[in-house]
């Protein structure tokens, strides 16, 4: 989003009726009383923390796939299928199926079993406070920055589609958020979530119905998008031979191991934003279920997120184009793909449930990151670094005043992106710069018992430096792009990509070298989080459908015979 | 998730499909009764009304199905 976005539409692009506002009142009415109703059930720091650790697999799972799931995702990805058509489905697919049942089936019982309460404070367990400093410092600033960044952007949405005033958005949709989660902490964010889940798809799915009936089918619409635009437009992998033939500018190559493995690994297995969700579950069965559950409603995401960009791309009249060209032209640009479907298709109230959708996708993501900041400001800053020996309930109280704060820092974030817009061409490269190297850090630390704690904290700051490394190398020279994504042709995206793969490999590369020369922990000291020194309960006497690997095979199937449908 | 004696999160997304599908289904009836004059495309599928109706039943089920006096 930039401010080009809120200048390329004079007026809103949706007028709202009587029942459409009593709809949209009603959700933020609904959502504090669950704040209000949860108030009394988060006292002690297990509760306010980790929702008591009592959730079921389903509630950790919609949950988990809730926080992700952010109105700027649902804008975004829309917009980006009707630019690249459905190569943006691999950000669903390979970007995140196969870490999620990797996390459920491989990650989970290490993060369950050690009772961490946080991604950093693993680091503590495993590696020592170095590694967890690093990582708590550098998560809790991205984390109210990134939550600032949407705040701003989400509310331009709300301007452009309704006109609402920018200030009136930030303030009332972030004060609501405050309100349920400093009165009910995580429980309440993940109770909301759950609402939210079931809200996005009952407002967003009603577009792709329509839009497929007025299509006449997937075939039919296949061919009109190959008339209208490219018959490439509707192939996932047959076009990403070379980085020519595909409108992302993209090779396989950094789709299969930049994006499916570093890029998606290193967010869905160690950010603790998604990560929290599944911790609170009641037991390590659900813990691991909860992602499969997530992984399985993943796969579906695309259909109200990708195909209304690629059935606009069919079916509305006019050609939309970059913000660049919609200012120039006064038309419509990319990212207004989603209201202009929902409006074409959505009459009084169905339309209100559709903006519903989006301003939940917008608290579900940003109560997400609130939560988690709190969470590790407390645990993994406050009380390892400031304040030791407090009470639990010093620590509930310092909670609630972070929640409050954490949102106000939002607030301030989201003003401060008003006035310098080159902001948010950075931030997006900024939170990629700790993803990766981070995944290499805990994924060794789990499964290689040889790792030394001084391998963990210099790969994982060798890494995230040469992340930043690169990013400015080709900053400053931009032929750089040949040596660091194989090509010129590259584009930002595919340059994400690679920039990742590297600094994963640096991250591990260094990890190997000062772990075999220095002193690694005994393993003693290592039960309960690395493979080998851990004994893992295991299901032997429950029947096979009632197994985690089960249902996680089940879901691996789907996702690849979804792959080859639309090869 | 319900803690003891509390209310499950499904009653409270039974009670907002509920009330959602009502106000749907409500203006969609109202639509049919009095067509409006820039109908959205597709008008004549009345999406408003069967999709009102699905949420509304949806609603109904689940703020049975999981209502706290049923629980205690």
């Amino acid at each position: 989003m930039t401010r080009a976005f809120a200048l390329v539409v004079a007026e809103r692009l949706v007028h709202l009726s009587a029942v459409d506002v009593v709809i949209i009142a009603f959700y933020f009415a609904l959502v504090l009383g669950i704040g209000w109703y949860l108030r009394g059930q988060s006292n002690t720091s297990e509760d306010f923390f980790m929702a008591g650790r009592e959730m079921t697999a389903w509630i950790a799972g919609l949950s988990f796939l809730s926080a992700n799931l952010g109105s700027l995702e649902l804008m975004g990805w829309a917009a980006a299928a009707y630019q690249y058509g459905i190569l943006a489905t691999h950000w669903y697919w390979i970007g995140a199926i196969p870490a999620m049942l990797f996390l459920a089936l491989v990650m989970m019982p290490f993060y369950y079993i050690s009772k961490t309460h946080s991604v950093p404070g693993f680091l503590k367990l495993r590696y020592g406070e170095a590694a967890r400093t690093l990582s708590s410092v550098s998560f809790a600033f991205m984390t109210v920055l990134m939550s600032g960044i949407n705040m701003y952007s989400m509310a331009l949405v709300m301007k452009v589609v309704l006109g609402w005033d920018i200030n009136f958005s930030i303030w009332v949709s972030s004060l609501t958020v405050a309100v349920y989660v400093a009165l009910g902490g995580l429980r309440s964010a993940i109770f909301n979530e759950v609402l939210q889940f079931i809200l996005i798809w009952a407002g967003a799915l009603v577009i792709p119905v329509m839009g497929l009936i007025e299509a006449g089918g997937w075939n039919n619409l296949k061919a009109q998008i190959a008339v209208r635009a490219s018959a490439e437009y509707t192939h996932l992998w047959s076009t990403l031979g070379t980085f020519k033939d595909n409108p992302m500018g993209i090779h396989w190559t950094g789709i299969v191991f930049g994006l499916g493995f570093v890029i998606s690994f290193g967010y869905w297995t160690t950010d603790f934003l998604v990560v929290q969700r599944v911790l609170s579950a009641k037991d390590l069965r659900s813990a691991e279920l909860a992602p499969i559950i997530g992984a399985a409603f993943k796969m579906f995401v695309p259909f109200i997120v990708i195909l209304p960009g690629l059935l606009a791309l069919a079916v509305l009249p006019q050609k939309l184009v970059g913000e660049g060209a919609a200012i120039a032209s006064g038309g419509h640009s990319y990212n207004e793909v989603l209201p202009l479907m929902l409006s074409r298709y959505c009459g009084p109230g169905l339309l209100g449930l559709g903006i519903t959708a989006l301003i939940a996708g917008f608290m579900s993501g940003m109560a997400g990151n609130v939560s988690a900041f709190t969470t590790v400001w407390t645990y993994d800053i406050y009380r390892a670094l400031i304040k030791k020996n407090a009470s639990d309930e010093h620590y509930v109280k310092m909670g609630r005043w972070t929640t409050i704060i954490g949102v106000l820092i939002s607030v301030g974030t989201a003003y401060l992106v008003m006035q310098f817009l080159s902001i948010m061409d950075y931030v997006q490269a900024l939170f990629s710069f700790f993803i990766a190297p981070l995944f290499g850090t805990v994924v060794l630390g789990m499964l290689w018992k040889r790792t030394s704690p001084q391998g963990g904290f210099w790969g994982l700051l060798a890494g995230t430096l040469s992340s930043i490394g690169m990013w400015f190398w080709v900053k400053f020279d931009p032929t750089a792009l040949r040596y660091i994504a194989f090509s010129s042709d590259a584009r930002a995206m595919a340059e994400n990509m690679y920039r990742a793969l590297w600094s994963w490999v640096v991250c591990v590369a260094v990890t190997v070298i000062v772990s075999l020369m220095t002193k690694p922990k005994a393993d003693s000291e290592l039960v309960g989080l690395v493979y080998g020194v851990t004994p893992i309960p295991r299901e032997t006497g429950a029947p096979l459908w009632q197994r985690p690997i089960f249902w996680g095979a089940a879901v691996f199937v789907a996702f690849v015979l979804f792959n080859i449908y639309v090869w | 998730m319900r803690k003891e004696g509390g209310i499950s999160i499904w009653f409270f997304v039974g009670i907002s499909l509920l009330v959602n599908g009502a106000l749907i289904l409500g203006a969609g009836l109202w639509e049919l009764a009095h067509p409006p004059v820039n109908p959205v495309v597709l008008f004549h599928l009345h999406a408003n009304a069967w999709w009102g109706a699905v949420l509304f039943a949806l609603g109904i089920l689940y703020s049975l199905k999981f209502s706290p006096k049923r629980a205690s």
